[in-house]
């Protein structure tokens, strides 16, 4: 069907996916559990958990609250380390054919640039995520994505790291004043494209208890409350950097969520919290994006991304 | 019935599959929902054929607004079911004299554990629990499928006032086994009376859930594995149901020290 008349493919600097459609970092697990609902080969890109050096036994429980169309979470990336990761958990991927985007996360600049060697030496990778943004580190001060020099020297790296063996995709937080002025840096720095927008930094109070509800006190929200956040965010910064490719993400539960990105200026969209309501959620998005995308005349995806910057013909 | 809704869904597809133990995750609302979390629920009974094909029967404790909403739904309403998820009671293969034990509605999945127990020509007491008599959910007909019921409740409204631990001989003298599905509180005593008097405990928990499917990392609480290291493990897909001596029931709603990737 729509497929057949639709060029679904989309390309993140040297890498090449048939659909545009991806998992969320930290939405998929490391991608065992989605495969109970559909073959991963049906989407573009598994994109893996954040895995950091060292096994994390993350945070303590409550990690989660529900919030009005999303939720609030405080995991502390919870994960067995890369080592493990990268022989047990990569290769089951890459055994099942799933195109992966490995996205790593690191306390420090030497973190970063070591798990990136790690990766860039291990195949089956597509590209390579760098979180720079996770909301929920010990630290605030250490979201590198909230601060142009810390984001730049991870990025600088990382690129030292795997030079143009894999495309470098930075992870940018909405919790900045100007998130334009942080993706030229990381871009100058090296990055071949932008994932965008990881959570937003909340909080939720339990009235009952009188304390708030996560463990962690505050967490990312997610989900479509935060859509129009990503839907700006997006535009500004594919106006800014048109050829830069962007993973754009926050709140897409549709099709017509993800058409939305697209419009903005996304090259490729991630899936996340929609998963968590419809565990099939990517491979119907996929599905009803392609069908939306024909309906609107568009034989070519590329030619939908950042189709809303355009002047009224 | 009393405080709780007891709900039958035309599941085929799920209730074949469907072993005591197991759950399934619900979502609430329709496709615009500002609620977009699964609401999980013990499987009570399940059968593979009958006019509606297979059905499977819940029962729900209205607390929020999306297990309300779940509980206010009318004949012929569909839902959008997940399941069966979760791992399912050990049954023994030879003959045991059982102990399954129910706190509120968390006695629902222990009466097809009964049922498939006595089949196997077991000696199946149960012993069920709740604060007040509307929260006791023992339905006459779960009482053909053991051969002992006592009922506690806190404020004596139903049988003996008291909790469900004062219901039976604490030196499990005459029991090979426990099951037990309530509130953690309720585990953590059993699991402690299981370890005085040598017996397994076999305790399924309840940890809130976002995902039901082992996506989100959020059901997690701090579980012993078979080499004594203490791990972060999801209730959901490597639980519902844990060895009671194996989980770490004080150290829930923290990291305890020694935890694999435990902060250093």
């Amino acid at each position: 069907m729509s497929h057949e008349i639709l060029d679904y493919s989309t390309t993140l600097g040297s890498a090449h996916f048939p659909n545009p459609i991806f998992t969320a970092s930290g939405c998929a697990a490391n991608g065992k559990e989605l495969s109970a609902f559909f073959p991963l080969t049906e989407i573009g890109a598994v994109v893996t958990k954040s895995v950091m050096t060292n096994p994390r036994s993350g945070r303590a429980t409550p990690r989660m609250a529900e919030t009005p169309s999303g939720m609030l979470n405080a995991i502390g990336l919870q994960g067995p380390g890369i080592d493990t990761f990268l022989r047990e958990d990569l290769p089951w991927l890459v055994e099942h054919g799933a195109r992966t985007v490995v996205s790593i996360a690191g306390e420090s600049v030497d973190e970063f640039a070591a798990l990136s060697r790690k990766v860039r030496n291990s195949p089956g990778v597509s590209a390579l995520e760098v979180n720079i943004s996770c909301p929920n580190v010990e630290n605030r001060g250490l979201v590198f994505a909230c601060d142009r020099a810390s984001a730049r020297e991870v990025i600088e790296g990382v690129k030292r790291s795997v030079g143009n063996s894999l495309p470098i995709i930075a992870k940018l937080s909405p919790d900045v004043t100007d998130i334009v002025a942080i993706a030229q840096e990381v871009v100058d720095a090296g990055a071949d494209g932008l994932a965008m927008i990881n959570t937003l930094l909340g909080m939720v109070i339990n009235t009952e208890t009188m304390r708030p509800q996560l463990a962690n006190k505050t967490g990312g929200l997610s989900g479509p409350a935060i859509r129009p956040v990503a839907v700006r965010a997006i535009y500004q910064v594919h106006a800014a950097l048109p050829n830069i490719p962007i993973v754009g993400m926050g709140g897409v539960l549709t099709g017509n969520d993800a058409f939305e990105l697209v419009l903005a200026g996304a090259s490729a969209i991630s899936v996340g919290t929609a998963t968590f309501n419809d565990p099939s959620a990517p491979v119907r998005i996929k599905n009803e994006l392609a069908e939306l995308l024909v309906a609107r005349g568009f034989t070519r995806f590329s030619d939908a991304v950042g189709f809303a910057h355009r002047a009224q013909a | 019935m009393g405080a709780y809704q007891h709900l039958t869904l035309a599941a085929p597809g799920i209730s074949e599959r469907v072993r005591p133990g197991n759950f399934v995750a619900i979502s609430v609302g329709d496709s615009r929902s500002s609620m977009l979390l699964r609401r999980s629920f013990a499987i009570y009974q399940s059968t593979s054929r009958g006019p509606f094909g297979g059905t499977i029967e819940i029962i729900v404790a209205p607390h929020g607004a999306g297990s309300t909403w779940i509980s206010q739904r009318a004949p012929h309403d569909r839902l959008n079911v997940v399941g069966p998820l979760g791992n399912a009671f050990k049954i023994p293969k030879d003959p045991v004299r059982a102990l399954l034990v129910g706190g509120g509605y968390g006695s629902a999945p222990l009466f097809p554990l009964a049922e498939i127990l006595r089949q196997k020509n077991s000696r199946v007491e149960m012993a069920v629990g709740a604060s007040t008599a509307e929260r006791i959910f023992a339905p006459v007909e779960g009482k053909r499928s053991v051969h002992s019921l006592a009922i506690a409740t806190e404020d004596g409204s139903m049988g003996v006032a008291g909790r469900v631990t004062d219901l039976f001989d604490n030196s499990l003298s005459n029991i090979d086994i426990v099951y037990a599905c309530g509130p953690m509180g309720m585990l953590k005593a059993l699991t402690a009376i299981g370890e005085r008097a040598g017996v397994t405990v076999a305790c399924a928990v309840e940890e809130s859930m976002a995902c039901g499917v082992g996506l989100c990392m959020t059901c997690v609480l701090p579980v012993k594995d078979k080499t004594g290291v203490i791990k972060m493990v999801r209730s959901c897909v490597e639980g519902p149901i844990f060895d009671g001596d194996a989980v770490q029931w004080d150290g829930i709603g923290t990291i305890p020290p020694g935890t694999y990737g435990a902060p250093r």
